[in-house]
């Protein structure tokens, strides 16, 4: 494309008068992107993820031996080598091959909790800031008993109620980790719930449920993104932690959270068997942070010309 | 009045923005005496960060410069912070619009008075109250002890003006700068701060700025008036010959109000012309 | 002549505090009726009593006939809309001018969504420019214009309108002053308008109501006003400040 296509693009997608709904919304898209990669980190952020996702999506290709299956008779605990870049664990397995597909059950974890735990959050949280009185308090202090908890000790709680294993982990995450969101959608909705432009759609005739639905979660949605890539991390740290506990992925699943489990027991003769685990989720947590930082930046409906 | 208090020439904010630079005062020059000076013009046109640069209050990150900005034969641009921190608040005095976040919420009405006479001079507590207690009185404020001792979200919008008011002329200014300090008042309390504001600077001989959206409201309280657009200076005029204004601009302003008595449907409005701007 | 809208005995209590001490008020049909007062007197509150925005204690609102009840049917809303005071809050910021146009037609099942849009656009002077725009990308006049277009887009017969202009400069202020009496024209509406400002209020209506501390102190028609023919000193004081300062001495 030469430079002065790019130019008349970047015009059309910032200019002051839209002259149909894509290009408002592109338009508004575009400033994001702006201000989002003006940010070094935040782009690094963004680049680890995407890479997460590429490695997750090519494991197949990328990984040169298999995950679960080992050679036991010749490759047990051998050090990071040309042939085995991370070496491998006591049962003689590729732990670079078992890292790759780890990412798969990485991205598992943070999708489905976030799938499950951001809108239980969103609704509850609107739904009381929305309706106020006794439906407010109601919500709100079920949502102050689940805050009570710990939340890996929460999480321990459930998984023990519901066996070990993968899917209950995410479960028992997501279950814990939806109520700080209540409380951001919460305080965000009592924050517009008397604004003029609620109070004029309100004169419209709307329902109750149409308010909450389409005027008010959208404003709180960009918060919650925040806070759900913010908390990426610690969701990561926990399912990795009730790995470790064994008491979520089950061998032979290559959970790196598993994986630094099993590591642990020759962490000071072999110790690459636990370091390449901890050092993937270190990167991806990371990323995570860095990438709710950026969006924090880019997103925060509080600044100016949004 | 041949003294004059302060020379504005050529004065010139600018502000950085995302897309360049933004000049928010082009070129503005005007002198005030010991008189009441209006600054006229609509949201935009850069009355207020005139008033704020002539303060020393523009944004850190705006840069003002001017040929000449001089206060009682000192130049305001070239002394140090320091200096310009000692002018404010003891020479040169700012009322803002609205008296709730002008004033301290933490701190009594009195003992902010007490605060910024003891800044700026040296009086003993007592003797700082009794002045604070006379000034209170002096924005007729009816029971001064009473309000001493109260917070500012415990007075009304008039009352906590008044204490403004008593606040920034404790120290005796010489210059006043009042920006829109009634406009967020009711329109009987209002002239009733005016009307305070017009005793004191006649007492004490005070120049004053008063900027204004209010074209009306301005010329009938202050003796000249200077009535600014885009962030210039269209014209400069007696407020007494104002019906006599020759810039269109206005004009249109003067008109464009309803006035009770004068059936005018439809109103007449502004045509902007993109020459006034230039 | 019917009365579009009759108040009778309307008292307003928030918590403990009565904004309305039973003030009684009638507005035929198709006129502008004024309510004025400062800060307090309970001007807003009437109208947000009218809209269901605020509590009514007791006393009877009557629309066009109909006696309201406690919450307001989707029907009243079709006849009733309001105008709000600051345009920079009355506007959702994550949506379009279309966005904004559309949802009123959505929530009542109108299908010629896109004629009267453009249709609501041409007749506030806005024009088909504006209307994928952003209200940051507004200035406050074209935002007021946005608003007006909405409370029309329903083709209400009244239109409430609370200080529409005063945070407006005043060239523009006389702009939006003027589409308001064109659409009243127009479309016959019925006006209820709330200012502190009596000039603004002699220039819009021919009735007016002056308000204190949440009772009514007079009912005045417009001449009535600009000839000074006013019986209580509070109006006089009122109609003294809208003249400006005046310097004693």
């Amino acid at each position: 494309m030469s430079a002065e296509a790019i130019q008349s693009r970047r015009e059309w997608l910032l200019s002051d008068r839209p002259a149909s709904r894509v290009q408002a919304r592109l338009g508004r898209a575009y400033v994001a992107w702006r201000r989002f990669s003006a940010n070094r980190l935040a782009l690094v952020g963004l680049l680890i993820i995407l890479a997460l996702m590429v490695v997750a999506a090519l494991a197949g290709v990328l990984a040169p031996y298999s995950a679960t299956v080992g050679d036991l008779k010749n490759a047990r605990l051998l050090a990071p080598s040309a042939e085995h870049w991370f070496g491998t664990d006591d049962l003689g397995r590729d732990i670079y091959s078992r890292i790759v597909y780890g990412s798969r059950w990485t991205l598992y974890v943070v999708i489905l909790v976030a799938i499950i735990a951001a809108p239980i959050g969103l609704l509850v949280g609107t739904v009381a800031g929305y309706a106020g009185g006794w439906t407010d308090t109601i919500l709100m202090r079920i949502t102050d008993i689940f805050l009570a908890f710990p939340k890996l000790v929460l999480a321990l709680a459930f998984v023990a109620a519901l066996g070990p294993g993968i899917e209950n982990a995410v479960l028992a995450i997501a279950i814990t980790s939806w109520p700080p969101y209540a409380r951001i959608a919460r305080a965000e909705t009592l924050t517009v719930r008397n604004s003029d432009y609620i109070k004029a759609v309100q004169l419209m005739g709307a329902s109750s449920f149409r308010i909450v639905l389409r005027h008010i979660m959208p404003l709180c949605i960009s918060s919650l993104i925040i806070r759900v890539t913010l908390d990426m991390a610690g969701i990561i740290l926990t399912a990795a932690g009730l790995g470790f506990l064994g008491l979520g992925a089950q061998p032979p699943l290559p959970e790196w959270g598993a994986m630094i489990a099993s590591g642990r027991r020759f962490i000071l003769d072999q110790w690459w068997v636990a370091a390449a685990p901890g050092a993937a989720i270190l990167i991806v947590s990371l990323g995570f942070n860095l990438l709710g930082d950026g969006l924090r930046d880019a997103l925060d409906p509080r600044s100016g010309d949004q | 009045m041949s003294d004059t208090l302060l020379e504005v020439d050529d004065l010139r904010v600018t502000f950085p923005t995302r897309t360049g630079l933004v000049q928010a005062v082009r070129g503005v020059s005007f002198s005030l005496g010991r008189e009441r000076l209006g600054i006229v013009g609509e949201s935009g046109s850069g009355k207020s960060q005139t008033g704020r640069a002539i303060m020393g209050l523009t944004p850190p990150q705006a840069e003002v410069s001017a040929k000449k900005l001089a206060f009682g034969g000192i130049e305001l641009l070239s002394i140090s912070s320091r200096q310009r921190r000692s002018l404010r608040g003891n020479r040169i005095a700012m009322i803002l619009q609205d008296p709730k976040y002008s004033l301290d919420p933490v701190m009594t009405i009195g003992r902010q008075i007490v605060e910024t006479l003891r800044t700026h001079e040296k009086v003993s507590k007592a003797d700082a109250r009794e002045r604070a207690l006379a000034m209170l009185q002096a924005v007729q404020i009816r029971d001064p002890a009473r309000v001493f001792d109260l917070y500012p979200h415990e007075v009304s919008g008039g009352m906590g003006q008044r204490a403004m008011i008593a606040m920034m002329l404790i120290t005796g200014p010489e210059l006043m700068i009042a920006d829109e300090p009634t406009s967020a008042l009711d329109v009987t309390v209002q002239l009733d701060v005016l009307k305070i504001l017009d005793k004191l600077v006649a007492e004490r001989g005070m120049g004053l700025i008063f900027i204004s959206h209010d074209l009306r409201l301005v010329s009938s309280f202050c003796d000249r008036v200077v009535v600014m657009y885009a962030g210039k200076v269209v014209e400069q005029i007696k407020a007494s010959e104002l019906r006599d204004a020759q810039h269109p601009y206005t004009r249109g302003l003067l008109n464009c109000m309803p006035r009770i008595g004068f059936e005018r449907h439809p109103l007449p409005v502004l045509d902007r012309k993109p020459e006034w701007a230039a | 002549m019917t009365a579009a809208v009759a108040i009778e005995g309307l008292e307003v209590v928030f918590d403990r505090f009565r904004a309305l001490k039973g003030v009684s008020l009638e507005v035929r049909e198709g006129e502008s009726y004024g309510l004025v007062g400062e800060s307090g007197s309970g001007k807003s509150t009437l109208l947000r009593a009218i809209t269901g925005l605020a509590p009514v204690a007791s006393g009877t609102i009557t629309v066009n006939g109909k006696a309201l009840g406690k919450t307001r049917d989707k029907a009243f809303y079709r006849d009733v809309q309001m105008v709000f005071q600051d345009p920079y809050g009355s506007l959702h910021p994550r949506q379009t001018v279309d966005r904004l146009l559309q949802e009123p037609l959505a929530i009542h099942g109108i299908a010629d969504g896109e004629k009267r849009i453009e249709r609501a656009l041409d007749e506030v002077g806005l024009g088909k420019g504006f209307r994928f725009r952003y209200a940051h990308q507004l200035s406050g006049g074209q935002r007021q214009r946005v608003a007006i277009a909405r409370a029309l887009i329903l083709e209400p017969s009244i239109l409430l309108l609370d200080e529409p202009t005063s945070a407006l400069d005043a060239s523009v202020q006389a702009e939006v002053l003027n589409l308001l009496e064109e659409v009243r024209r127009r479309h016959k509406l019925t006006f209820l308008m709330v200012s502190h400002d009596l000039a603004i209020i002699t220039h819009m209506c021919e009735r007016l109501m002056v308000m204190q501390n949440g009772d009514a102190v007079e009912t005045l028609t417009a001449s009535q006003l600009i000839g000074h023919r006013v019986s209580e000193d509070y109006t006089r004081n009122l109609l003294r400040a809208s003249e400006g300062f005046v310097r004693t001495a």
